[in-house]
């Protein structure tokens, strides 16, 4: 499976950050394992250890297995100003998890992260690739439940 | 030529997608089939319109009704009412002091602004090519081209006076004219929208709402500098834009836009688009080269500056979104008409993102040297919920805040400038007299510590130090001397880093320690957050002249530290309080406040507790 | 696309596609869409603009609507409003009226006073 993603690529290593982010959308659980390291450093012909090293850099990657869902709250000024930290306290109490855990039936990760360019309609979260905005405790109780039920 | 007698534009930028204008579309899509009207009606996905804040918003043509705040039960509404029998719906409109505002023109948010760049935004289906075209796209492109020289279309960009709206503020003309004159036979250009400023959001409206203005804007420079080659580097928490643009060079490609001999002439072209992966420091051009090449995104040391060594180690010019948004409407409408908006120095228009404790929040292109007044009263509307403007924050993390004696100067690059803010990416953070300076700068120190690539000690050690300290000033344990120990380092750090992360990243600390001071020594001297912010720095109190005793708050205290009875009413044990606020929340008759500073008790009780630990050692 | 002639001809035919949105209007028709007037039947009348303008290529008029002007006895009511002339407001409209208004109204410039109902604001 990870060849496959490979070969949509050229094997050349500006094409590494692509093919990571593929790679891990792909998984269900949303993450990069040590055998695909090695695929994608075969691949390209490059030194495992170098791709861990770009792996680390970024805050987007995970070598560790996660949620079939990841949430991403913005932490950033704007968002904060708006009362991002309420939010995360109702994420928090309501998947029963602190952040960078994953909830017990795998259905949820819960992450921070720095401003998603959507300040006008902070407090801001991403669910996978979907930005909700204006939260208030009460939409993010829906929205759960809606992403829950799929 | 078809039969349509209504554009229905709905906005789908990310802030309105947010707020569920996708769901709206679709139950316009039922509706209008359901009664037959589809073929009168065009529904049109536009890019953002900028109000973001009544979002989701539309524009109803020909009339050109703006409604906001839409939900998928009014779509039944304006369909029967508005689009059947042509009764606008009031109810969605703008209320302007009793007054509603139904065309689109008129909503005082538009007023003040002369739309350069986001021209097209709101206005034309980002995904069409010919609505760009449409509107004059390609044309510049086109007679540039065909009728000019590289030199030629260089010194049309230097007349304009055109700056980069990246953040630094460079001479647009200057950096391609460098790679111009290098004699090589590979170069590049790259657009920067990386975007990671918190606050700013216009680069991603600007690659969702218009893409084939950044990839014209693109090849105009590709041309003036040699370049055959480019890259779109877009930050991953923009899956729009990315999608967009990668639309856009397909059907430009299509149309013979983009690949050889563009416009019969000798000029060849193709475009990319990249992805970053989360890292800040990414937007630093040379961190931004590097993660191009499928390296870390790590700054390195200028010079070399790309423009002598970029990408793969050739001669590479990086340019922002919104710069390359510009460009074409400044060939197509000329230098002399762009610089004779704006500044002596500053030219032209900016796109500013509001956010914060603002009525409009969203995004506003006014002409360089508009005032911070007139940007926040006149086009945003002013403070929400009543509360007094305070401070505002330009230029996000590398930025710094300014307050209300500022609102009157005029917004460009030197004379924020010179004032300790930045013109950074157009954000524009405004805060109320709720907020508490020294938590936001902390915050803003919070964000810079965690981007900090790490590669240099003095942002990577001395950051944190910073942080350390704002930390213990904001939990009540400040001493004396530790602003001046913030001053110091912030200088140091700025001076000795490696990229503009560390370089600018005190920024907000000094200047709220110049603007704030008092805040900040209420905090150190006092123990107190005037603003009650702090939640070591202030305390709970129930006020036994308006408690009426009904015991709510003692049981819902979690720390069981709130005793009492209906007669005696109730009070705060203070020494076990967790400062959680339960009791504010629910108190039924809002009873308790918020009083600033410890209180005696808890200042008694660790004396006490240090006393004893003192003679059991 | 290999000259800027191309471009051209793409951008005329782009624009004719966004007219609405456009400032190029010569003759805007305003169609009363009150429940009286759809009773009476303003939706065909509508509709007939709409088909003689696109069957007649006439680029530079708009079909928009209204709601009730207060005029029941006199519905489908429709009013032409041409820059800089006083407005023309036309009652009892039918599809075969219509189809006269645009042939001598809209294309020839001369006004079916049969038709009218009032002029000016
Ligand atoms: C830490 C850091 C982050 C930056 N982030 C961005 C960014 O997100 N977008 C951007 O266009 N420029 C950013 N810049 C500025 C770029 O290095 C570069 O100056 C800019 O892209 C040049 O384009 P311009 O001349 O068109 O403004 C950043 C600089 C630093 C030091
Ligand atoms: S600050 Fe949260 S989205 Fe920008």
């Amino acid at each position: 499976m990870y060849r496959e993603i490979c070969s949509k690529y050229a094997p050349d290593k500006d094409n590494l950050i692509c093919i990571l982010h593929e790679i891990q959308n792909s998984h269900p659980q949303h993450y990069i394992s040590e055998e695909a390291v090695q695929t994608v450093a075969e691949y390209l012909g490059v030194p495992a250890n170098h791709i861990y090293g770009v792996l680390t850099f970024y805050t987007m990657y995970s070598t560790k297995p996660r949620g079939q869902n990841i949430i991403r709250l913005c932490e950033s000024p704007p968002c904060y100003i708006k009362g991002s930290e309420n939010i995360l306290h109702k994420l928090m109490t309501l998947l029963d998890i602190e952040v960078g855990e994953t909830t017990k039936d795998g259905c949820f990760t819960l992450e921070l992260c720095a401003c998603l360019g959507v300040c006008g309609n902070a407090p801001v979260m991403m669910i996978n690739n979907d930005v909700y905005g204006d939260l208030t405790e009460e939409k993010v109780e829906e929205i759960i439940e809606k992403v829950r039920r799929g | 030529m078809s039969l349509k007698r209504i554009d229905l534009l709905i906005c789908c930028g990310s802030g309105c997608i947010s707020a569920g204008a996708l769901k709206i579309k679709e139950r316009f899509h039922a509706v209008l089939s359901e009664k037959g009207l589809t073929n009168e009606i065009n529904i049109i996905e536009t890019g953002c319109m900028g109000p973001c804040d009544y979002g989701p918003v539309m524009v109803i043509y020909p009339e050109g009704i703006f409604y906001k705040k839409v939900t998928p039960e009014d779509v039944d509404e304006i369909v029967a009412e508005h689009f059947v029998k042509g009764r606008p719906v009031q109810r969605l409109m703008l209320q302007d002091e009793d007054k509603t505002i139904a065309a689109h023109k008129e909503v005082p948010f538009y007023q003040k602004q002369v739309k350069v760049a986001l021209a097209n935004c709101g206005f034309i289906d980002p995904e069409s090519l010919e609505e760009y075209i449409a509107t004059g796209g390609y044309e510049a492109l086109g007679t540039v081209l065909t009728q000019m020289t590289p030199q030629q279309a260089i010194d049309v960009v230097k007349e304009s006076g055109l700056r980069g709206r990246g953040g630094a503020g460079f001479p647009t003309h200057m950096k391609w004219k460098m790679v111009h004159d290098r004699k090589e036979d590979q170069k590049y250009v790259i657009c920067n929208g990386d975007e990671g400023d918190p606050g700013a959001f216009m680069d991603r409206s600007l690659l969702e709402g218009d893409p084939h203005r950044i990839l014209e804007g693109m090849m105009l420079c590709a041309y003036s500098i040699g370049a055959s080659q480019g890259f779109f580097y877009i930050r991953a928490e923009y899956p729009l834009a990315i999608k967009r643009i990668k639309q856009a060079i397909e059907q430009a490609r299509e149309v013979g836009l983009m690949g050889k001999n563009i416009f019969g002439t000798d000029f060849c072209f193709e475009a990319e688009v990249r992805t970053g992966a989360g890292a800040f420091v990414c937007g630093e051009e040379m961190a931004l080269i590097h993660s191009i090449e499928g390296e870390r995104g790590n700054p390195t040391p200028k010079p070399p500056y790309p423009a002598v060594s970029g990408l793969w180690g050739k001669p590479t010019v990086v340019n922002n979104v919104e710069t390359l948004a510009n460009l074409p409407t400044i060939f197509v409408k000329g230098a002399k008409w762009f610089s004779t908006m704006g500044t002596e120095t500053s030219k032209g228009t900016k796109v500013f993102a509001l956010t914060g404790d603002i009525r409009n929040t969203g995004l506003v292109e006014v002409p360089m040297g508009t005032t911070l007044r007139e940007m926040i009263f006149d086009v945003g509307g002013g403070m929400i919920g009543g509360n007094e403007f305070k401070a505002v924050q330009l230029g996000g993390p590398s930025g710094g805040c300014l307050t209300a004696e500022h609102l009157d100067v005029p917004v460009d690059y030197e004379t924020l400038k010179a004032r300790g803010a930045m013109m950074g990416s157009g954000g524009v953070i405004v805060m109320d007299d709720q907020k508490c300076m020294v938590n936001v700068a902390k915050f803003f120190m919070d964000f810079c510590v965690d981007e900090s690539c790490g590669k240099c000690s003095p942002c990577r050690i001395g950051l944190k130090q910073m942080y350390n300290i704002l930390d213990r000033i904001t939990k009540g344990e400040g001493q004396e001397g530790d602003i001046e120990e913030l001053q110091r380092l912030g200088e140091t750090v700025a001076k000795i880093s490696l990229c503009g992360l560390g370089q600018t990243a005190p920024n907000p600390v000094l200047s709220t320690i110049r603007y704030f001071r008092n805040e900040y020594e209420a905090h150190i001297k006092d123990k107190a957050c005037h603003t009650k912010v702090c939640r070591d720095l202030f305390h709970f109190k129930i006020d036994k002249s308006r408690c009426i005793g009904c015991s709510l708050c003692s049981r819902k205290c979690p720390a069981n530290c709130i005793s009492g009875s209906r007669e005696d009413k109730y009070t705060i044990g203070q020494v076990d309080c967790v400062k959680c606020g339960n009791c504010q929340d629910v108190c039924p008759v809002k009873a308790i406040d918020r009083i600033p500073g410890i209180h005696s008790d808890v200042t008694a009780h660790k004396e006490a507790l240090l006393k004893r630990k003192a003679r059991e050692d | 696309m290999k000259t800027l002639a191309d471009l051209k001809k793409i951008r005329e035919k782009a624009q004719e596609e966004m007219k609405l949105r456009g400032s190029s209007v010569r003759i805007k028709i305003v169609v009363g869409m009150g429940t009286s007037g759809i009773a009476m039947g303003a939706r065909e009348v509508m509709k007939t603009f709409l088909e003689e303008i696109s069957n007649r290529n006439l680029t530079d008029v708009i079909v928009t609507q209204t709601g009730e002007k207060g005029l029941s006895s006199l519905e489908p009511v429709v009013d032409l409003i041409e820059e800089d002339k006083p407005k023309v407001t036309y009652g009892n409209m039918t599809p075969d009226k219509v189809k006269k208004v645009v042939v001598e109204h809209i294309v020839n410039g001369r006004i079916v006073s049969d038709y009218v109902v009032a002029t000016g604001n």
